[in-house]
């Protein structure tokens, strides 16, 4: 028992480990130009945004319409911090600020409204999400309509991936407990959860909290990426971007949110020349699949490194030679 | 005195093209529980359909609210066919992605068609253009126009409601859709007849608020879609009354807080309403308590 | 013998209904009784106000352990049940789309240990607690023969066993008393005479008070040492099974309509 924990937990670092190998080679060697690191950027944040609102809405089934209100507050406090203090600890700080900030107003917010059910919470949250912009709007400090700029870009690939990682992990971690049980087991049946002793209250305004810090990281990471916000970033299309990564990944599985993620933001890659085209074919391709797969790609379901395995010998003898090939390139680069 | 009176007098302007949209928002809610986030481009388009009645082919202002109105019912009627009855049985976050999904496709759809930026409705002549002044108080004949148009049709929408056969079967299927079906009702054509209504009223208010405030554009549903969403949760979502009383009362607020000096936190304030009336009684103004049965 | 629960006059209105009008229960320490009454009588609505559900109109709820008396009424459902009383559920409420031993697990929760911390980076404490977690559960479901299906969805047990399982869950919860809402709905006879000989010995072994609510009078009247009879919101009767089967009140609620019909 012992041994395959051992194993999967080492497979689970080396998998990891490739990755940020892989894909460091190819922007060291500029395969992964600047436009495409836009990209990866944007993949990363969104895979922060969607797995920290999959643990509100698909895992604690808490439907959150106001996931970018929390994202802006990470973002513009982040901003503020290191136009301020433009080094390396200006830069932690920033973020830990922006998150701490993001789920104390999550707290603030969710107190009161996670009473409501269903469909009423989606609207107090839109709502709170549009008052957050306004004030941005209207602050002096954040520069109003028309955003902060030239922020110190501190984010880099390694960042990304430390962060992301991170709080996918945090998360998934934190599913596999007991209190993460008390957040599912919430979603699967309010009354009876309450009835076995869970505080039902305070598990949705952990979950909600927890959400609210990850979604502040994710903007934090935004606004020293992209150095540039203004509140029409954050405004009620962001949150439904989120949303429907984690309903097309799948509610209540992490890996599908990984994939939508990773998955919508090649697709919008591809088809950014064509502007007004690209968010018609945006909207039918969500009418679709929600008509043809209202489930989402993996439903509730996780895929695992080791089901990667099964998937055939071919796949892991492809990546180990794929790893000696790495290794041979990395002498040279 | 005065101004207090015409902060009145406009905030029942704007109040009426509220309501008219909370309305579609509130029978939809009520007969399938979907907020219906394409509501809200229908209206633009109906206010598109509008002005290209006026624009181009110089009809008057009559003919070009009942053709918008005409046009909006049968693309209402399209997009429930299309996007949403497929769905009927699917869980209440899929139908609302694709409800999000059906709004992206005609605001950017018609983004795609007319560009993206502002047109202003024709100049009002004549008759339409007078303006009534009584002291420092100005009512102008769109003001009186919107306010009598939307009397009118809500008479219409209330007898319809408690009048007809379909209307009988309306309020049936939103009591409770599966006894209404064992009862005969042909649910899939009243919730169809639904989305006709609330549409045709939606287009009636894009006309009005071309005719109005002059500018319109492919976004311009957005947030007039949101607040008359908050008007209809104001009222008591799935009851008509309340869309109407939640539809004025949201205009005077947005009226007196621009005009008394807050008109950079207006849409905030609307927000906060909302958030606060869900706190203090989730079901609205005249909605009913109702409890899950364990 | 002591008094570990007593109800007096407890009173629940909806509106202008009076579900529940001043009934008095008294559970002796490990006693098992029986909650019968006509369909819409109010048991169900007894055991929502024991279980914190509902709040009551009036009236007290007190439950004694150890000396300790612990007012019931007005506690929210989670602190009723971590006072020591578990419920089932009329209409079977598991969590469907969990497996059986994550059923249990969530039950036990209140008895959890570690931290948010822990459970973030899964520390020692976690595993360490994990493990116990787990442990007791499966131990808890070899008693229900659950235990060689706690990878199965709750959903896609037979319906028997997931009477059980709801059962099973409630024990989880390490009460001092259980209120079983109709655990024999559903059943064929065997399984019912199943589940008399299952409650009987789960009462000795947790050393438990139950109550229970039941149409299957073959369960009530074999199992059961007291009997509180409801009707109308009120308790018409309480007694043994003998007395209550000779009861003329308790005959007229249940034949009532049948005699003015006829």
């Amino acid at each position: 028992m012992k041994k395959i924990f051992e194993t999967q937990a080492v497979r689970k670092l080396v998998f990891l480990a490739l990755t940020f190998v892989i894909i460091q080679l190819l922007i060291s060697t500029n395969i992964i130009d600047a436009y495409l690191q836009n990209t990866l950027a944007a993949i990363c944040i969104n895979i922060i945004l969607a797995v920290s609102l999959n643990l509100i809405t698909g895992f604690t089934g808490q439907f959150s319409l106001g996931h970018a209100g929390f994202m802006s507050i990470g973002a513009y406090t982040c901003a503020i911090i290191t136009l301020r203090m433009p080094t390396m600890l200006g830069f932690f700080l920033g973020v830990f600020a922006g998150a701490v900030l993001a789920a104390l107003i999550g707290f603030v917010v969710g107190l009161p409204t996670l009473r409501l059910r269903g469909d009423y919470l989606a609207i107090a949250t839109l709502g709170m999400a549009e008052i957050i912009r306004i004030v941005f709007i209207n602050l002096k400090i954040t520069n109003g309509a028309a955003g902060l700029q030239g922020i110190p870009r501190f984010v880099n690939w390694t960042w990304l991936f430390i962060f992301t990682v991170g709080t996918v992990l945090l998360i998934s971690n934190f599913l596999k407990s007991s209190h993460g049980r008390a957040c599912i087991a919430i979603r699967e049946d309010e009354i009876a959860a309450d009835a076995m002793g869970i505080n039902t209250t305070k598990y949705k305004v952990t979950a909600f909290v927890i959400g609210a810090f990850c979604a502040g990281i994710a903007g934090a990471l935004y606004a020293s990426y992209f150095y540039f916000l203004k509140p029409n970033i954050f405004d009620f299309l962001k949150s439904v971007n989120v949303l429907v990564i984690v309903v097309l990944g799948g509610l209540g599985s992490i890996s599908g949110s990984i994939f939508a993620a990773i998955l919508l933001e090649i697709i919008s890659t591809f088809l950014q020349s064509l502007s007004e085209l690209r968010m018609v074919m945006y909207a039918l391709l969500l009418i679709i699949i929600m008509i043809f797969r209202p489930q989402g790609l993996m439903g509730s379901k996780e895929v695992t490194l080791s089901v990667f395995n099964k998937l055939g010998g071919n796949f892991r003898s492809g990546m180990s030679k794929l790893e000696q090939r790495l290794k041979s390139k990395k002498g040279r680069v | 005195m005065e101004q207090l009176l015409q902060q009145v007098i406009n905030g029942i302007s704007l109040g009426s093209i509220y309501a008219l949209i909370a309305l579609g928002y509130t029978m939809v809610y009520g007969i399938i529980k979907l907020i219906n986030f394409a509501h809200c481009d229908v209206y633009m388009i109906g206010a598109y359909i509008g002005y290209f009645c006026m624009n181009n082919f110089h009809l008057g202002f009559v003919p070009s609210l009942l053709i918008s109105m005409v046009v909006c019912t049968l693309l209402g009627i399209a997009i429930e066919k299309i996007a949403y009855k497929p769905l009927r049985n699917a869980t209440r976050i899929a139908v609302l992605i694709t409800a999000i999904g059906v709004s992206l496709f005609l605001e950017y759809g018609t983004m795609f068609f007319v560009k993206a930026t502002s047109r202003s409705y024709p100049e009002m002549t004549g008759m339409m253009a007078q303006r009534f002044n009584f002291g420092n108080v100005v009512i102008s004949m769109q003001q009186i126009l919107i306010l009598a148009i939307t009397v009118v049709l809500m008479i219409l929408l209330q007898l319809i409601v408690k009048k007809t056969r379909i209307g009988k079967a309306m309020r049936a299927v939103s009591m409770d859709r599966d006894a209404a079906e064992l009862m005969g009702i042909n649910v899939d054509t009243t919730i169809t007849f639904t989305f006709a209504l609330g549409s045709a009223l939606a287009g009636a208010a894009g006309v009005l608020v071309g005719v109005y405030y002059n500018s319109i554009n492919p976004l311009m549903g957005v947030l007039p879609g949101l607040k008359a969403f908050v008007a209809a949760v104001f009222g008591g979502i799935g009851i008509i009354p309340g869309a109407m009383i939640g539809g004025y009362f949201i205009g005077a607020v947005e009226v007196f807080v621009s005009g008394y000096g807050g008109s950079l936190y207006r849409d905030a304030v609307v927000f906060g309403i909302l958030i606060l009336i869900l706190i203090v009684k989730p079901t609205g103004l005249l909605g009913k308590n109702t409890r899950e049965k364990v | 013998m002591s008094v570990i629960l007593n109800v007096e006059k407890l009173t629940k209105s909806f509106g202008g209904l009076t579900a529940v009008s001043n009934v008095n229960i008294q559970l002796e320490q490990g006693e098992l009784v029986g909650l019968i009454g006509p369909n819409g009588a109010g048991k169900t609505t007894v055991f929502n106000l024991l279980t914190g559900v509902y709040v009551p109109s009036s009236g007290t709820i007190t439950l004694s352990r150890d000396d300790n008396k612990v007012a019931l009424q007005g506690l929210k459902p989670y602190k009723v049940c971590k006072t020591g009383v578990a419920r089932t559920f009329q209409n079977i409420r598991l969590f469907k789309d969990l497996t059986v031993l994550d059923n249990v697990r969530i039950a036990m929760h209140k008895n959890v240990k570690y931290g948010l911390l822990s459970s973030f980076l899964h520390l020692p404490s976690y595993k360490r607690e994990e493990k116990k977690l787990t442990e007791e559960s499966i131990e808890l479901l070899k008693i229900f023969n659950l235990d060689n299906k706690k990878d199965e969805y709750a959903k896609n047990l037979p319906y028997g066993e997931q009477r059980h399982l709801e059962i099973a869950r409630a024990l989880a919860t390490n009460p001092v008393l259980l209120l079983l809402d109709e655990p024999a709905a559903g059943m064929n006879p065997a399984e019912t005479a199943k589940l008399t000989e299952l409650i009987g010995w789960i009462r000795e072994k947790f050393n438990l008070t139950i109550i229970l609510i039941e149409h299957d009078m073959s369960l009530v009247m074999k199992i059961c040492e007291r009997i509180y009879v409801l009707d109308y919101g009120m308790v018409i009767a309480n007694g043994t099974p003998d007395e209550i089967k000779t009861n003329k009140r308790v005959i007229e609620a249940y034949l009532g309509e049948d005699v003015s019909n006829a």
